[in-house]
């Protein structure tokens, strides 16, 4: 079986101007933020980010890699908006397409199941189908002849995900509570990339954890990551809750072109190493 | 916090909690602070039998105070997100959401302010409110009642109100229903026969002008308008259990 261990800038590598990539976690919970930096130190822009939006989203909007967003939300969870994505969306910089929560997780299945889209009533009456006017409906061919919302596919070129625990081959385990859409992410993409804060053996793995925790299998994923600290600062339980502090720190950075370029330059240029350096200091 | 006195805070949780008193075992989701100690409230008390989150993926078996952090006894399963969108879909949840914006036939905004394509400020997005409104009940809290949030128009209709979901036709809307907004001046409803929003009660203390003068439509008010009921000495006993910290008691004025 192929070993699939690389580094996270050999992974970004296959990130060029232009794609649509795929970002797992929800919020500010175990986002793949090792992935991120180094899509910032790689420099690639006109970025589309597909993602239930955090840090992710806000950091790539305040470098100006990111041309577009497609999202159910875009929150730091303690901090209910993301301030950076704020920013971007007040000013006009970034492109939108704000779907109804569920609709992005149907537009996941969607394109994880190869389908064009997949129908559901969300969406109905509201504005998102004046805000999204790619949106069409679909009528039942059935006797209800019910009137529904045809999701289109979240199709995307590459996928970033982080899991608590892999192994070399690619089975990943996520231990916290909830699984979140990863698998999704992963199958909705053409090439997928997983990092985690252990790298074990096989034994270790299904031995580290009940089987359900088992959600991403080597089916699913071209390259693996070892990356401590990884998800930082966005919470990876149960191996470290969220940094609130330098969340905190990040977020104020919003409002301060000065602050964003001292946290940028301190944070976001140095290597993933150095970056956990810094924040473990 | 510690009197018997009813505040405006409590008369307001118990009105949420109102909301909830004959759902049954369903899914209760409240978003805010009051919205969650009514919640709370209804299930300590009258409707045990609702389900209920500790806003992340456990469901718990009891009500906890706001704050208090579940132990292993309090849980009784699992509602990670992929099963929250399952059961909002399957119908079998009420939710409470906060408005920035709502109009005469419930129509909700928590997306922006001004227009959505170049927003004046940018508010949290529709989140969930279009599936949770076409798919299962839903009520609205809005702690402080003013004409910028009781509006004639919404900007971005995220929650679907009565008219949007009559225009879908009796198959499309047949899941929709607004049940209450609870707001720090009184309870409303939809119960008029082209379903504009109604005063369904005052809180004690306020007077109609006052809900009239802070309200940006005309609002349907009953003859036999009422008064919101105040919470007995044992509501309000499990009021202060479940918010020792008096966080409802800030959030709302009055």
């Amino acid at each position: 079986m192929a070993d699939k261990r690389m580094t996270v800038e050999e992974a970004v590598a296959e990130v060029s101007d232009g794609m649509t990539i795929g970002i797992g976690g929800w919020g500010s919970r175990r986002k793949p933020m090792a992935f991120v930096r180094a899509l910032v130190r790689r420099g690639v822009k006109d970025l589309t980010v597909v993602s239930y939006g955090g840090p992710d989203i806000g950091i790539l909007c305040a470098t100006g890699q990111l041309r577009k967003a497609v999202y159910g939300f875009v929150s730091l969870d303690s901090i209910p908006l993301e301030p950076h994505f704020r920013k971007a969306r007040q000013e006009g910089t970034i492109e939108a397409i704000e779907l109804d929560e569920g609709m992005f997780l149907l537009g996941l299945r969607a394109a994880a199941q190869r389908l064009p889209f997949l129908p559901t009533r969300a969406g109905l009456g509201s504005d998102v189908m004046h805000i999204n006017p790619h949106l069409k409906t679909v009528k039942s061919p059935y006797e209800d002849g019910e009137e529904l919302v045809a999701v289109p596919a979240l199709n995307v070129d590459v996928a970033f995900i982080h899991m608590n625990r892999a192994d070399a081959q690619g089975n990943g385990q996520a231990l916290g509570r909830d699984p979140y859409f990863d698998d999704l992410f992963c199958m909705a993409a053409d090439k997928a990339f997983m990092s985690c804060e252990k790298l074990v053996s096989t034994e270790e793995l299904v031995a580290g954890g009940p089987l359900q925790t088992l959600r991403i299998n080597r089916m699913m994923v071209s390259g693996v990551v070892e990356a401590p600290g990884g998800a930082h600062f966005t919470e990876c339980p149960p191996d470290y809750p969220r940094d609130e502090a330098f969340q905190r720190e990040y977020a104020n950075t919003a409002k301060d072109a000065d602050a964003w370029e001292a946290f940028r330059s301190k944070y976001l240029e140095p290597n993933e190493a150095d970056y956990q350096r810094a924040v473990s200091s | 916090m510690s009197s018997h006195e009813a505040t405006r805070a409590d008369i307001c949780a118990l009105a949420v909690a109102e909301c909830f008193r004959n759902d049954g075992e369903i899914l209760v989701s409240a978003m805010g602070t009051t919205p969650s100690l009514g919640a709370r409230l209804a299930k300590a008390t009258f409707a045990p039998d609702l389900l209920m989150t500790d806003g992340y993926n456990l469901l718990l078996r009891r009500a906890l105070p706001l704050g208090a952090k579940p132990s292993d006894d309090d849980v009784e399963g699992w509602m990670p997100f992929g099963s929250v969108f399952d059961t909002l879909w399957w119908g079998r949840r009420h939710v409470m959401m906060g408005a920035s914006q709502i109009d005469q036939f419930g129509n909700q905004n928590i997306a922006c302010i001004g227009s959505w394509q170049a927003p004046k400020a940018q508010l949290l997005g529709v989140r969930g409110a279009p599936g949770n409104t076409i798919n299962h009940v839903t009520s609205y809290w809005v702690p402080n009642h003013n004409a910028r949030a009781l509006v004639p128009k919404v900007d971005v209709v995220s929650g679907v109100g009565y008219d949007r979901a009559a225009a879908l036709g009796a198959r499309g809307g047949r899941f929709h229903e607004i049940r209450r907004v609870v707001t720090n001046l009184g309870v409303f409803d939809f119960n008029t026969p082209d379903r504009r929003m109604r005063l369904a009660s005052l809180h004690p203390g306020v007077e109609l002008q006052e809900v009239i003068d802070n309200t940006g439509f005309e609002l349907a008010v009953p003859d036999d308008l009422g008064r919101t009921p105040v919470p007995t000495p044992d509501i309000i006993g499990v009021l202060r259990e479940l918010d020792p910290r008096g966080y409802a008691q800030k959030e709302v004025v009055g």
